[in-house]
Order: C-alpha cells, then structure tokens, then sequence
C-alpha cells in the first residue's frame, strides 16, 4: 500500500513542478521618450494634478504649440487651461505674473527667449524681485519657458543664449535640462514650486530621443532644481555643461577616452542656484577644469564657474588654469559654416580639454 | 465793563473746551442721511453712467471724513520726514486726491482686488494697513509691512499688490489679476490703476487687448493729475481724452476730487464688470498739491496760482466738509476733533 501511495505522490509533484514554471519573457524594450514629448507629458501631468496650473503663450492652444511641445493639451484641457495670447510678450508676461501673484499657477511660453527680452521687466522686476520686496508678503509661482540659444540657421535675432541673463538675478531660479528624463523632472518640479523658474529649453533636443528610465515614467517623477547630474565618471578632468552641448561633451569623452583620457562630464541641469558643490567635489578629484557652453564668453555661465572655482577649497587643487569653451562673440552668422564655427563643436571642447591636460 | 467782558469771554471760551462741545455735540439732531446731487459723467461707448444724485449717510460721511484726513496727515507726516532724511530715496505723495483712493474704496468690496504705481501710500491705507506699518516702512523699520525691504513704492496688503516702480508694468499685472478673478469664478473685480504718463505705455494698450478679448473683470483707472513728472497732458498725449483710450473698452470720465463723484462710478464700474461684460475704463480728474516727489519742488512746470486755486476751490476734504455741514450731517466742531485727532498721532490710527 505504501509503494502504491509512493507511486501516486511522485506524478503529484511532478505535476506541481511543471505548474510552478513561468513563461520564459524577455526583458522590456528600454522606452525612448524625445524631451518633446517629456515636457509634454510634465506639463500633462501637472495640469491634471493641480487646477490652477495653466498654459499660455502664443500658438501654444490650437497650433499644438509653435514646435509641438503642448500637442494635444488644449484638446484636452480646453479654453480655460490653455490659453492662446495675441503678439504682445510683454502684455501677456505681465498678466501671467499678475495671476501668480493673485494664486494661479500659470506657464508663461516665450516662443523663443529672444522675444522675453519685450518681456524682461516683467520677468525681473514683477515676477523675480517680489517675494524679497514685499518682505516675503507677496509669492509668485510661476514658470516662463520656451527654447533658448542658437537652433538651426535662424540667425543673430532668434539665437540668443540667456542662461547668463537671467542666472545673474537674485529672485530667480534658472534651469537649462539637457535630456527627456531632466525636461520632464525640471518642468514639474518648477511648476510645483513657489518661486518664479525660468525653463531654457532647446529647440534641436526637442526631437532627441532618450531612454526614459523606470522611475522617470512615475507621475511623481521630479528633477530638484538646484542639483547638478554626473552623466559620466572620470578622473583626468572635469568638464562642466549644460543644455545640448552636455552631449558634445559625452562625445568628446568618448573620443578621449580611446587616447587614455578619461573626462568626468557634469550636467549643471540648474544655472540658479548654481551646484557648486558637485562641481568642486569633481574638481578636486580630476584638478582640471573646462567648462562648456552655448552663450558668448563675456559674464557668462563659465566666467562664473571660474570665479567661483578661485574662490572656493577648489582652486588649490588646480593643475592648470580653467579653461572656457563657449559660442563665439559675435551675433549669430547665417551662412552655415559660420554658423558652426560659431558655437562649441566636439573638436573645441577636445582641443580645449588636450589643452588643459597639456597634451 | 471791558474787564467784564474779557472775563466773561475767558468763561465762555473755556467752556467751549472739549467736554462742553461734547454736551453741545450730543444734545444737537442731525440728519441721518442727505441727498447730494453729483457731476454727470463723459461716456464712451456706454448708453448709460452713473446716477447723478447719491445719498450719504451721516456714518459715511463720518467714515470717509476720517479716512481722507488720515491720509492727508500721513502724507504731509512723510513730508517732513523726508525733509528730516529720515525717510530716503523715492517719496511720491498723493495729498490732493485722497478722493480717488477713498471714493475707490467705498464703491468695491474688501475682496476685490487693487494695483497702483508708485503714487501708493493712499492707497496702502485704504486697503487696510496701518498708518503706523506704512510709516515704519518708510522709515525702513522691521515693522514695516514689508519689513523695511521695500519702502515707498513697495509696500502689499491682502489683495492689494503694491506700489509699482516701473510706470505701466502694473497695468498688464492687474489684467492678470482679473484673469485669476475670472478663473476662480468669485465675481472679483480687479481695480488696474495707472497715472496720465503711463496712460502713453504701450503694455497697457497690450493689457486692454487682451482684457476686452477675454473679457477680464478689470477696471483700468487714469488717475489724471494733469501732470506725468513734469510733463503736462497736453505735452504729453496726442488725445488728453484718456477715458476714451480703451478704444473698444467702454469709459467714463469722472470728478476725482468729488470723493461722491468717485464713489458712483467706482460701483457703477463695477456692476458693469462683475456681469461679465468685460473691462472698463475709468478717467479719474484729479490733483497733487506736492511736485511728483520729494525731489521736485512742482513750481517749474506748473503755476503756484494754479495750485493754490485748485486748493481753495476743489479740495476733496473741504468739500466733503462743506456738504456734510450744509446738510446738518455733521458739524464743523465734529469735523475739526477729527482734524485735530488726526494731526496729534498719526501712527495709532488703523482704517475704521
């Protein structure tokens, strides 16, 4: 009887053996998100959270936005949420300003930077100094973002960088994302924030794709300001970035990294308040500093990286003088070859970094 | 007989001292309310203005009285404390047209909405701060309402948005204030006040674009002093008719100095946005007796005859005196406690 009931268990387990494999699955294909649609989905998912957030901007309604970056959202929210204005930049900066300070939440879009310069006094003197002037009576939560810096043949007028403009005023926060997981981290998080926060997006990342990490897919996903990204490690030299040239930057690093050269590439991700920490940290590892940028070289980003460096525990530990990569001083040339040699390509931020390494 | 007179005048006049007037004041009837009859209105793109009688209730006369003279005694305060260095840089001063500011506020409610320029101190008042708050800021004291980092042309209270330094960049500010009004869907109204100078800025021709296409609960207000620093209106503007600015925003033109006057078109304005209409324009005529600040005398551009007849015949504190004691809603030893009880602190007074 015992053999028989021995011979009845074994087939049992057996079986439950066979039940308890899974399928074989393969793993996900990694999600390519391109920053366009990350700012589209930050800006989605703030307006479905919070009410008394709302879009405004030129075309951004019922064009979908001048390059796509609100597609879809008035079809979603309607009238009320996404607002188109007439040509008139500094009128409608003013009223968004003035609805922050009554309690919305308004993102102000500039179609370009270059047309907030009709708006500035509105961005600097109703919106950035307020929270200090009333004694900290009267906050304004709003966002102003919009593409920034040179695009493709557009010339001198709609090629301004104005990360150096707007990061020189206390009041402000300035953050410059560089890829889709910083475009839709530091959108929300700058419409979750009380203070006004200039967004400088890019109009050539607009169709990047990247990989979308797991946690960047989260509705909570959020970027802090204020924090710089290590994109890559290294231990020969620090190289500082932000906005599209973080990626001329990883470039260059491959190509060094072939030489021996190993480049610790920094993603400023916030021009204010700058991080200042992760940037001595580097370069007290590395001793070598270049920073790269798209904006002119005179009072820019990377002036300010260096004056910093000089004044902080850092500068002891430099080998050589820091050394700046930035867009040419001129206005921005038409012709494309002008055009190219006008801002940052791989071969400057290559020689500019042999240069600092003395090779 | 001359020693007796003299005595019995120095019994009489002592007795007219406070506690007696007091007796004197209580035992007289006075009137509950009066009917004053009030400048029409100019219109533009409007059927119909504001009515041109009104009445005033002898509290009310009372009220605004006090608040009219607390703000011309704040004023003339900041003035020689300007002149002592204890208050510095900007000093704009409104002593003139307290009408505007208090004929403003009686005709909107506390949860309205209000923006001005720089010319604010009035204004910061009557939106409820004390006179003691305003003028710890304009000394630059911690307990100022801004805590001393604002001064002058900086000073907010609730839904009252400052005291604006840049002429004109309020007025797209106050537009968007009236957006959120709309927003929220409170029937708020926001009060965009700006002076005959920045009537000239673009922006504000940008703001009234868009209010009338989206129809924003906004109250753009000229405060016409005649004069933008030192440029005269007709210096100034190609069309001096600044209520018929707007275009295709509906206006009106009122007395400034009329504090009733104000009052009227103030809640005739208002009605008007909160049904949704959409914007409207109010002309405020009014006058500073001071230059445009503290640094300017206000005799280079303009005549101290004109001045001084603008003082003697159109002072907005004179005639609302003039109307109330004529009326028996007041009487002259009432309104002169009030003169005096205003001119000894002017720091312990909060709106009432």
């Amino acid at each position: 009887m015992a053999a028989v009931s021995g011979l009845v268990r074994r087939p049992l387990r057996q079986v439950s053996g066979l039940l308890k494999r899974r399928f074989h699955r393969t793993a996900p294909a990694a999600l390519q998100v391109t920053v366009r649609d990350a700012i589209n989905q930050g800006m989605d998912e703030e307006l479905e959270r919070d009410e008394k957030v709302f879009l405004l901007g030129e075309e951004v309604a019922q064009y979908d936005g001048a390059y796509k970056v609100s597609r879809g959202l008035w079809k979603k929210y309607g009238d009320k949420r996404i607002i188109d204005t007439p040509i008139s930049e500094m009128g409608f900066a003013g009223i968004a300003v003035g609805a922050a300070m009554a309690g919305l939440r308004p993102i102000c879009e500039f179609m370009t930077f270059n047309f907030s310069m009709q708006a500035i006094d509105q961005v600097i003197n109703s919106a950035a100094k307020t929270y200090y002037m009333s004694g900290g009576l009267q906050s304004v939560p709003i966002v102003f973002r919009g593409p920034n810096g040179a695009s493709a043949g557009v010339a001198a007028q709609h090629s301004q960088c104005f990360a150096a403009w707007y990061g020189h005023c206390p009041g402000l926060k300035v953050v410059s994302p560089w890829n889709s997981e910083d475009a839709k981290g530091l959108i929300k998080s700058a419409i979750r924030d009380n203070n006004p926060v200039v967004v400088l997006e890019n109009e050539l990342m607009y169709g990047v794709p990247f990989e979308f990490p797991p946690e960047a897919q989260s509705k909570d996903f959020l970027v802090p300001i204020g924090k710089a990204k290590i994109e890559r490690q290294g231990t020969h030299i620090t190289v500082v970035s932000h906005s599209r040239p973080v990626g001329h930057c990883l470039e260059a690093a491959a190509v060094l990294s072939k030489e021996g050269v190993e480049c610790e590439v920094i993603n400023m991700r916030t021009i204010r308040p700058m991080d200042m920490e992760t940037i001595e940290a580097s370069v007290m590892k590395t001793n070598h500093l270049v920073t790269v940028e798209g904006g002119w070289p005179q009072f820019g980003v990377g002036a300010e990286i260096c004056a910093r460096i000089m004044e902080g525990p850092a500068f002891n530990f430099l080998d050589a003088p820091a050394v700046r990569v930035t867009g040419a001083d001129v206005p921005m040339p038409y012709a494309k070859i002008l055009e190219d040699n006008s801002i940052p390509q791989v071969k400057d931020i290559i020689f500019a970094i042999k240069k600092t390494l003395n090779i | 007989m001359r020693k007796m007179l003299a005595a019995v005048s120095r019994v009489l006049s002592g007795a007219s001292q406070k506690p007696a007037s007091r007796v004197l004041v209580a035992s007289r009837n006075f009137a509950n309310d009066a009917t004053f009859e009030i400048k029409k209105c100019d219109l533009h793109r409007l059927e119909e203005g504001p009515p041109v009688t009104t009445v005033l209730t002898r509290e009310d006369g009372l009220k605004y009285y006090r608040m009219m003279q607390t703000v011309r005694r704040m004023e003339l305060k900041a003035d020689q404390l300007y002149k002592q260095k204890i208050i510095r840089g900007f000093c704009h001063l409104c002593d003139g047209q307290e009408a505007c500011c208090v004929g403003l506020e009686a005709g909107i409610n506390p949860t309205d909405h209000l923006i001005t320029a720089y010319r604010a101190h009035g204004f910061t008042f009557t939106r409820g701060l004390s006179v003691r708050e305003i003028l710890a800021e304009l000394t630059g004291r911690k307990g100022g309402c801004a805590k001393g980092k604002g001064g002058s042309m900086h000073m907010y209270a609730k839904n009252f948005y400052g005291g604006n330094g840049i002429v004109g960049a309020q007025v797209p500010l106050g537009a968007g204030i009236a957006l959120a009004c709309k927003y929220n869907g409170k029937d708020e109204v926001c009060l965009t006040l700006y002076g005959d100078g920045a009537a000239n800025q673009g922006q504000i021709f940008e703001a009234y674009n868009m209010a009338a296409l989206w129809k924003l609960p906004c109250i753009f207000i000229c405060e016409n002093n005649r004069y933008g620093m030192g440029t005269s209106v007709e210096r100034a503007a190609a069309s001096t008719d600044y209520y018929k600015r707007g275009d295709f925003i509906p206006g009106l033109r009122v007395d400034g100095m009329d504090i009733l006057c104000v009052r009227e078109a103030t809640r005739f304005a208002a009605a008007y946005c909160r049904s949704g209409k959409g914007p409207i324009l109010m002309e405020l005529q009014t006058y500073r007796y001071h230059g445009h600040s503290m640094s300017d005398p206000g005799v280079s551009y303009r005549t101290r005859e004109e001045i001084q007849e603008v003082r003697s015949k159109s002072d907005p504190i004179m005639l609302l005196k003039d109307r109330m004691v004529n009326s028996n809603l007041a009487s002259v030893e009432e309104l002169k406690e009030i003169d005096v009880e205003r001119s000894l602190e002017p720091g312990r007074w909060r709106m009432q």
